[in-house]
């Protein structure tokens, strides 16, 4: 860095102005804390919902359905009525030896130091290199999240036949997209059993759009010269092989957390999410760093990032207030064929009060009974209504009252 | 000279040879024409190499490659630093991983001294560690080329041309050479957008050169296209790997090497397939899991950083050995062909060749009295000041703080600079070998149609043709 750098100090900086950091910065200001600053580097604040059209958004956070553009401007509205300073077009790019975040602005560059930071950055699709998917390099194959702005923002058409690979959330809004953008999807492939979305909206897309669902089938290459002109589908079953012609191929889900500034913090990962490690109250293993919302895990919905952000808030309060950043935590493991459970360590000493666990499989397992336990000790047991790879099961958290402080980890398996 | 021809001498392919020699011969009193089949310069074989700024210390003595590419060497690293070619000093280790391996390392030293290189050094098993914590367990031994270094494969091709073109070189992009007609002090050719005349030809075709060759009324080699597959890691596993980690080298192939590069990537490769088409840039599962298998071995941790691209070059493999370098001064023709991999470090020594070459046939050279403009290119290396996080530019003009692409922190300024310059890009990817654009870990998850709406207001092209960026 050269010149004269500007150093701005604030309580509380929240990098990412999606749900997860537009909530956390209205519940911290909410709750008393001085100057909130939410960090945006696009435009305009709102994160990942201002490029979906469609509706189902803010149903556990706001407790209504709106489209993802008047979800995203509601949490704006209530971020900066609640007094938070929102800057857009700023990115943190970096650390400084002494912890304040290097930002790049149209303003400048500066640092920006607080007492406490809250990484609210989110997560992405892994694009077709990152799943190592072979063949030609032609032009026609996006992300949902590519796939939106172009459709929302740009109102460019994408194509006509789209192949979409994944059968979650996401991957049915891309099939909402490509209808809005005037393509349709020929097939949605998955390399699981069954989709992973609610039954509602597949059979929604399933009566609208027409297009087959193929399960356990793999996209094994894409063709074409400038532009996609077929793909290659291998059934994991039984080996047969089908090319299928389209001009799109659209990769949905399989998401990884945005986790650069985490990891250049040197804040740990946790190995299941690929998140940063965080422990019951949102704490990361870097003192005064915090995460909430879409950066801890792959994608849930905007609602859930939001309600992840607005508890993160009250552990960031705490902090505020004096709470000492705890010297050890005790890490949850999980036994296959579970992935992991987030937040994955319960403070220690144990705090008041935690979060619900998301806990997610290595495959769809459906129904099943799940028992956390302590050094051979039950904490807690239940019936897991949908164990799945793709979208969080939710357990509550009274559980963690039971928890020996100086016992040995906790492991989260199914009976 | 000039006369009734259009030009003095035409230059068949703008990869970075072609560029090379068109800014080579831009010095002298020449009107020279670069003529590009591809959309873009450097869009060829140019753009999918390793990247590595090599001291030939590993060529075969005598040959005019072993030559070309130490001399070109010199004359790269003086350039870069000239105009701002991203390059770092990293050195390279040639590491041996088991007792057959370790007996050849000897001979590769006395190789290097043959091609007058005499840095290399023997490196021990506890120093070799020392040097690369994150290697792989199980090697014996290793050397030590301290001058194999990386620099950026983009930039040069474009530093050439921009400053051909400055000096008044005809860049004539998207127009293939399809005939070539003797005429009796020239040649005439027909392309795909007319034709032209010229006095000389220098054919610098790459993958299609041995084709131009025949073109031309020779048929000395055939090219066969090599491919190349690499594997380029997100910059999170930049920490792991401090030098160019290489392979000892089989009768056969190089082997895969694994180094950072000067974007603050590492990347793995190249794979070694002899193949038909010279337009199948495909990557094959076969060739993917070989790589990562190779790269399990060299640098394990490596493998569990996530996968930023996956890029695949042609090499123009012939059946020789060497370069096909040489002029028929009858004809008025000289042939720059079957430059492989090594071409990137030795393009200004064969530009210096052919001019040399031409000159010794009957091209008559008077130098200019100015000499070539001056151009600066763009800061894209990791170790150089990048407008994003440079005060004083932003300070002065805005658009520099103004990120549009998030993972390679391009700015806007950096966008319309690009689509400025003399050598705009024509397309996405043309517009990511100027600014990095798209490069990074999300692939335009976060900002592809932004980033693409920025070049199409800049540089008055359309989005819809812009829209999607081939991976």
């Amino acid at each position: 860095m050269t010149g004269a750098v500007q150093v701005e100090r604030a309580d509380v900086a929240v990098v990412g102005g999606g749900p997860a950091g537009l909530a956390a910065a209205t519940a911290l200001r909410k709750a008393g804390a001085g100057k909130v600053v939410v960090l945006e580097r696009e435009s305009a604040p709102g994160g990942i919902p201002r490029h979906a059209r469609h509706q189902g958004f803010g149903l556990r956070d706001l407790h209504r359905s709106l489209s993802g553009p008047r979800y995203a401007a509601r949490w704006v509205e209530l971020a900066a009525g609640a007094g938070a300073d929102l800057q857009t077009e700023t990115q943190a790019t970096g650390w400084t030896d002494v912890g304040e975040l290097e930002l790049t602005s149209p303003r400048g560059r500066s640092l920006l130091g607080a007492r406490a930071i809250v990484l609210a950055t989110g997560c992405r699709e892994r694009p077709r290199a990152a799943r190592l998917v072979p063949g030609a390099r032609p032009q026609g194959v996006l992300t949902t999240g590519a796939l939106q702005q172009l459709v929302y923002l740009l109102g460019e058409s994408p194509g006509r036949r789209a192949v979409v690979v994944g059968a979650e959330h996401v991957s049915f809004s891309a099939l909402l997209t490509l209808g809005h953008g005037g393509a349709r999807a020929v097939a949605m492939v998955t390399e699981h059993p069954c989709h992973q979305t609610f039954a509602a909206f597949r059979a929604g897309a399933a009566l609208r759009f027409r297009t087959p669902l193929l399960t356990r089938t793999a996209l094994t290459a894409i063709d074409g010269d400038q532009r996609v002109e077929e793909v290659e589908l291998t059934s994991l079953d039984t080996g047969r092989v089908q090319r299928l012609a389209c001009d799109l191929v659209i990769f949905t889900a399989d998401w990884i957390p945005d986790h650069e500034l985490a990891v250049l913090a040197g804040a740990a990962l946790d190995p299941g999410t690929r998140g940063p490690a965080v422990d019951s109250a949102f704490h990361t293993t870097r003192p005064g760093l915090f995460a909430a919302g879409n950066v801890l895990h792959g994608a849930e919905t905007a609602d859930v990032a939001a309600l992840s952000g607005r508890a993160a808030a009250e552990s960031v309060s705490r902090h505020l207030h004096g709470d000492p950043w705890p010297t050890s935590r005790i890490p949850i493991e999980c036994q296959a064929p579970l992935h992991w459970m987030t937040p994955s360590a319960i403070v220690a000493p144990n705090a008041a009060t935690h979060p619900p666990f998301r806990l997610r499989a290595r495959e769809i397992l459906g129904a099943r009974q799940v028992e956390i336990g302590q050094d051979g000790r039950t904490l807690w047991r239940g019936r897991v209504k949908r164990l799945l790879p793709g979208r969080s099961a939710r357990l509550p958290g009274g559980w963690t009252g039971a928890v020996d402080s100086d016992g040995g980890p906790i492991a989260v398996h199914i009976v | 000279m000039g006369g009734v021809f259009d030009y003095d001498v035409a230059i068949v392919g703008a990869g970075n040879v072609g560029a090379a020699i068109a800014r080579e011969l831009a010095r002298f009193e020449l009107k020279v024409a670069l003529i590009e089949a591809g959309r873009d310069v450097g869009a060829g074989t140019s753009k999918a190499n390793t990247a590595i700024l090599h001291t030939a210390y590993d060529a075969k003595p005598g040959t005019l490659e072993a030559r070309l590419v130490a001399r070109g060497y010199a004359l790269l690293t003086a350039y870069a630093d000239e105009v701002g070619i991203p390059l770092e000093r990293t050195g390279a280790l040639l590491v041996a991983w088991d007792d057959e391996e370790l007996q050849r390392l000897p001979a590769i030293s006395e190789r290097a001294v043959k091609n007058g290189y005499d840095r290399v050094r023997s490196v021990g098993r506890e120093e070799l560690y020392g040097k690369e914590p994150h290697l792989g367990p199980g090697a014996l031994g290793a050397l030590e080329i301290p001058d194999e270094h990386i620099v950026c494969p983009f930039t040069p091709v474009l530093a050439f041309a921009t400053q051909a073109v400055l000096a008044g070189v005809d860049l004539r992009r998207e127009e293939r050479v399809t005939e070539m007609q003797r005429l009796e002090r020239g040649w005439r050719l027909e392309t795909s957008r007319g034709s032209l005349t010229t006095q000389w030809v220098a054919n610098a075709a790459g993958l299609h050169s041995d084709e131009v060759n025949r073109l031309a009324g020779h048929d000395e080699f055939t090219v066969t296209p090599r491919r190349g597959e690499l594997i380029v890691f997100d910059k999170l596993s930049r920490p792991l790997v401090r030098h160019v980690i290489l392979r000892v080298p089989t009768a056969i192939t190089k082997g895969v090497l694994v180094a950072p590069t000067v974007f603050g990537n590492v990347v793995l490769g190249p794979t070694a397939v002899d193949i038909e088409r010279k337009d199948d840039t495909s990557s094959t599962a076969e060739g993917l899991a070989y790589l990562q298998a190779q790269g399990r071995r060299i640098v394990p941790e490596l493998l569990a950083h996530e996968i930023t691209a996956v890029y695949v070059g042609l090499r123009a493999a012939t059946e020789s050995a060497d370069y096909q370098l040489w002029a028929d001064g009858g004809a008025r023709y000289a042939c720059a062909g079957g430059i492989r991999s090594t071409g990137l470090t030795s393009s200004m020594a064969i530009a210096e060749h052919v001019r040399d070459e031409l000159a010794a046939a009957g091209l008559e050279l008077r130098e200019r009295k100015e000499r070539l403009p001056v151009v600066r290119m763009p800061s894209l290396g990791e170790a150089q000041l990048r407008p994003f996080a440079d005060s004083a530019r932003i300070a002065a003009d805005p658009e520099y703080g103004r990120v549009v692409c998030f993972c390679e922190r391009v700015t806007r300024g950096e966008i319309r600079d690009a689509a400025r310059s003399p050598v705009p890009p024509v397309d996405l990817d043309g517009l990511r070998r100027r600014t990095r654009a798209l490069m990074g870990r999300c692939q335009g998850f976060f900002c592809g149609p932004s980033v693409a709406a920025a070049l199409a207001e800049r540089a008055g092209l359309d989005v819809a043709g812009l829209q999607e960026h081939p991976l």
